[in-house]
């Protein structure tokens, strides 16, 4: 099966390159990795004019064969061969945009040079003949020496004269061109482009009006910071209103599934590993899913339409303050949702150091599993009193600590670029691509695909942990007429005694600490584990009033505000350590990150709880 | 009339201009390499379309058919000339 014929799809940045993958592939798609790095590799398969199938990779964008950064250098190692876990590719699509031809051909041109059988995609034609542009591709098929199909991936055109032409390619019916010496001089290559961008256009109009147009609103320094503002707005709203009742339907699936096992199976351990420990931990996480598919369906709309540059223009001043990058705003963006897909999308960021501080930061943006837990403890114990017209004191708390999670983030970012991940900061450089309409369909693969990683990721993960919590709760096993109870008895109970001293100075009781081991595995758990701290039996999703009461009687506020900063800070989920442990290739800085948010989370609970001792509340 | 040469970072909006020359030593090695790559070259067209908020932010420039984000300090090391 491996001996399918293999086409490689490569190109510049922008060139609609995924766009025409999803068009010949269609659902029939893989996203796996290149070993060693963190790099995606997108695979299907497609069949030839006579059914043959083929297997096709999408190569990561890149400007050159001289890469610089390790996508850009997957793209150069597999059309060379040189990739490990990688065939050489049996023939290229060179994909080109065809408003854009004198700078995308200049890869073209290195890429001719390789030798192997090469057909073009002028893609984007339709966009070209917008913008005021008449080509020839024969003229360019001459000058190139190859085949030259003009394409429009996103409608689904010229793929059958693409499908054609490869078929020749494979069958050797069109010949592959001479290889010669791959030109590494770029300004060379570049006059040489241009040169061949004259040949193939027959006529030129004044570029992408549109385009302009859109810009001077967009990127207009008053009107334009308004618009990223509404965007975000809506998109948060989104996230948290239309996302709130898929996800308590899926909390609810869960229990009623759980409900049925109680019901068929004995009281065993068995029964409580099962319903206690995998289906609450995975339920935990799958009820995420809903708010992160529409984080990233935002995300990918915002993308495929190019206004995601735009917005990175935008916040490029803010985060070179910090030093980093307008690049790094997206994945911060998308961990307000999870920290887990916003590590994964620092893939786009090429400086290392940069992307490293940006993932060592991500935890500190206030995620969605955070709010369950706001919510109760701001609720129990901060007055719901009005301070101004329309402004409650509860939801000032609540702005307050996602604040606090940005300020946090931004002063550990300027200390982490002074020290740990110290060096020239890679500034920021970027094409601004043409806005696009982007195609359902489009959108539809990309979120699927990104939902399956999560779920494969946090899933596997999740279950796992959750396994090893259950365990430390329920062992060892409490003596039927003992008087203590089984969360007490437990090894966690009995952890919870041990570490409680070193707790004690910031604010933390027993029951505190005993609730905040499970909140390891997903934050939201620990307001179930104080229900069973508190003895609340069968503590659900209905017993949260109960939960509320308790420890409105219990805490001072000084102890719930301590517990409130602490969430802020502390590293409690695992589904970010292990994707930071994947994202880094190591342990190194998951455990690093473990340590620096352990310290920030200590030191900020100690201050915020003195204060408020201080101050008499 | 050149009274001083101006450089892309004080170049007016929407103002063509031709790149004259590339201080290319103060630049990093891979700043040098995306610039080149974008198509920045002595005497290749270039305007400046707009600029970023708030005092110093990044500027977006047209290069041939395309529009490229640049932080001012790599603008500075662009000079062009009027005409």
């Amino acid at each position: 099966m491996s001996t399918l014929p293999l086409v490689a799809l490569v190109g510049n940045p922008n060139a609609g390159k995924s766009a025409l993958f999803n068009a010949l592939t269609g659902a029939r798609q893989k996203v796996g990795n290149y070993p060693g790095v963190t790099v995606e590799r997108h695979s299907g398969r497609f069949a030839l004019d006579d059914g043959r199938p083929i297997e096709l990779v999408d190569l990561p964008g890149a400007y050159s064969l001289d890469p610089s950064s390790p996508d850009e250098r997957v793209t150069r190692d597999v059309v060379t061969g040189a990739q490990s876990g990688e065939r050489r590719p049996d023939a290229l699509v060179v994909v080109v945009d065809a408003a854009n031809l004198d700078n995308h051909l200049r890869f073209t041109l290195q890429l001719v040079a390789l030798g192997l059988p090469v057909v073009v995609a002028l893609n984007m034609f339709d966009l070209a003949e917008r913008d005021g542009l008449t080509l020839d591709p024969q003229a360019l098929a001459r000058e190139l020496g190859v085949p030259v199909v003009p394409t429009v991936a996103v409608r689904r055109r010229g793929l059958d004269e693409l499908r054609h032409a490869l078929t020749g390619l494979i069958d050797g019916e069109i010949p592959a061109p001479a290889p010669s010496e791959v030109q590494e001089d770029i300004a060379a290559l570049q006059r040489r482009a241009r040169a061949l961008s004259v040949v193939a256009t027959v006529h030129e109009t004044p570029v992408r009006r549109w385009t302009h147009l859109l810009d001077s609103v967009a990127l207009h320094p008053v009107i334009g910071v308004a618009l990223l503002l509404g965007v975000l707005f809506i998109m948060f709203q989104m996230v948290f209103w239309a996302g709130a009742a898929p996800a308590d339907a899926i909390a609810d699936g869960f229990d009623r599934i759980s409900g049925l096992i109680k019901d068929v199976m004995p009281d065993s351990i068995l029964r409580s590993l099962l319903t206690d420990g995998v289906i609450a931990g995975v339920g935990a996480v799958v009820k995420f899913l809903p708010q992160i598919l529409i984080m990233f369906f935002f995300i990918l709309l915002l993308e495929a339409s190019g206004y995601m540059v735009r917005a990175a223009f935008l916040m490029d001043r803010l985060m070179a303050g910090v030093g980093l990058s307008g690049r790094a705003f997206i994945p911060l963006l998308s961990s307000f949702a999870c920290a887990v897909p916003g590590i994964m999308s620092t893939r786009t960021i090429e400086d290392e150091k940069d992307r490293l501080t940006t993932i060592l930061i991500a935890p500190l943006m206030t995620c969605s599993a955070r709010l369950p837990v706001y919510t109760l403890v701001i609720g129990a114990l901060i007055p719901n009193t009005r301070v101004l017209p329309f402004v409650g004191l509860q939801g000032l708390v609540m702005l307050g600590l996602y604040i606090m999670g940005v300020l946090g983030a931004f002063v550990v970012a300027l200390i982490l670029r002074r020290t740990v991940t110290k060096g020239a900061s890679s500034g920021f450089m970027m094409e601004m691509p043409k806005y696009q309409l982007p195609s359902l369909r489009d959108l539809a693969i990309g979120l699927w695909s990104r939902a399956e990683i999560f779920l494969k990721r946090a899933g596997t993960t999740i279950a796992f942990t959750t396994i090893v919590l259950w365990a430390l709760l329920s062992f060892p096993q409490v003596p039927k007429d003992s008087p203590v109870s089984q969360v007490n008895y437990s090894v966690a109970g009995r952890i919870a005694n041990a570490i409680e001293p070193a707790f004690r100075p910031i604010g933390f009781n027993r029951d505190i600490v005993l609730a905040l081991i499970p909140a390891m595995a997903a934050r939201e758990v620990s307001v179930a584990a104080l229900g069973t701290v508190y003895a609340i039996d069968n503590a659900g999703p209905d017993d949260e009033t109960q939960v509320s009461q308790a420890i409105a009687g219990k805490w001072s506020l000084a102890t719930a505000l301590a517990f409130l900063m602490w969430f802020v800070f502390a590293p409690q989920c695992i589904s970010t350590i292990a994707v930071t442990r994947r994202e880094t290739n190591g342990w190194k800085w998951p455990l690093f990150m473990i340590g620096y948010l352990f310290a920030a989370a200590y030191i900020m609970t100690g201050i915020t709880y003195w204060l408020a001792v201080a101050a008499g509340l | 009339m050149l009274a001083s040469v101006p450089s892309l970072e004080s170049l007016p909006l929407r103002r063509h201009a031709t790149i004259a020359a590339i201080a290319w030593d103060r630049l990093t090695a891979p700043e040098a390499r995306r610039l080149r790559e974008f198509g920045f070259d002595e005497g290749v067209g270039v305007e400046v379309l707009h600029r970023a908020t708030l005092g110093r932010g990044p500027i977006a420039c047209r290069i041939g058919r395309m529009t490229v984000a640049l932080r001012r300090a790599v603008a500075a090391t662009i000079t062009v000339s009027l005409g």
